[in-house]
C-alpha cells in the first residue's frame, strides 16, 4: 500500500515538475525583455535538476544523480555568462 | 538494482511527503514568475524553489537510497551545496546587469544611481527629476 503511495506521490511530483517547467518555457519565450528570458532559463535549470532527481527515486538508480549534478553546474555557467553578457556586451574581456 | 518496493513503510511516507512539498514549492516559484508584474519582483520568486524545493527533493532523495542500500548515502550534498553557492551569486549579477540596462535607457521605475561626487548641489531627489545623472550632468 505505502509502495502504491509512493509511486503515484513520485507520478504527482513529476506532473508539477513538468508544470513549473512549463511555466519557466513561457517566460523564456515570451518574456518581454531580455533579463526575463535569462531569469526563465535559469528556473529552468533548476526545476529539470529536481526532476531528474526525481526520476532517480522512480527508478532506484544513483546514475541520474550525476546529470542532475552536471544540470546544475551547467546552469550557473550558462546564468553567469548570461548575466555578464547582459551587463557588459561581451562574456570575456 | 534495488526496487523500490522493499522500501519500508516509515521511509517511504515522508519520501513521498517531501517529494511533494519540494515540487509543490518548485510549482509555485515558478507560477509566481509567471504571474508577477515587474522583472524585479518576478526575480524572487524561483528563489521559492531553489532553496526549500530543491533541499526537500534532495532529502526525499537521500533518506529514499539511504534506506533502499542500508547505507548512508550524502553525495546529494554536493547539489545542496552547489545551489546554496550559486543561487545567491546568479541572481545579484542578473538584477544588477538588469538595474544596469534600465539605468541607462532613462527608466522611470528604477532608482537613480548614488551620487558620484560628494559636492554636488542639485541631486536628483523630487519626482519631476527623477533621471539618471548623466542628464543632471549635461544640464549643469
Amino acid at each position: 500500500m505505502t509502495t502504491e503511495l509512493l509511486s503515484w506521490s513520485i507520478l504527482l511530483a513529476q506532473i508539477l515538475l513538468t508544470l513549473a517547467m512549463a511555466c519557466a518555457v513561457y517566460r523564456l519565450l515570451r518574456g518581454p525583455r531580455a533579463q526575463d528570458r535569462v531569469l526563465g532559463l535559469d528556473t529552468l535549470y533548476v526545476n529539470a535538476t529536481m526532476l531528474l532527481l526525481t526520476f532517480g527515486i522512480r527508478t532506484g538508480s544513483t546514475l541520474y544523480f550525476e546529470s542532475a549534478l552536471v544540470i546544475a553546474l551547467l546552469g550557473f555557467v550558462a546564468t553567469a555568462a548570461l548575466a555578464k553578457f547582459l551587463m557588459r556586451g561581451e562574456v570575456i574581456e | 538494482m534495488t526496487n523500490a518496493a522493499d522500501l519500508p513503510a516509515w521511509a517511504a511516507l515522508p519520501t513521498a511527503l517531501l517529494l511533494l512539498l519540494g515540487a509543490g514549492l518548485a510549482l509555485t516559484g515558478s507560477l509566481g514568475l509567471l504571474r508577477l508584474g515587474s522583472f524585479y519582483e518576478r526575480i524572487h520568486a524561483p528563489t521559492l524553489g531553489t532553496t526549500m524545493g530543491i533541499s526537500c527533493v534532495l532529502l526525499a532523495s537521500m533518506l529514499f537510497f539511504s534506506v533502499l542500500q542500508t547505507r548512508l548515502v550524502l553525495h546529494e550534498l554536493l547539489i545542496a551545496v552547489l545551489m546554496v553557492v550559486t543561487t545567491p551569486v546568479t541572481l545579484m549579477l542578473l538584477a544588477r546587469a538588469a538595474l544596469y540596462r534600465d539605468r541607462s535607457e532613462g527608466c522611470d521605475e528604477v532608482p537613480p544611481p548614488p551620487p558620484p561626487l560628494p559636492s554636488s548641489p542639485d541631486l536628483p531627489g523630487g519626482s519631476p527629476q527623477t533621471q539618471v545623472s548623466t542628464k543632471v550632468f549635461e544640464r549643469t
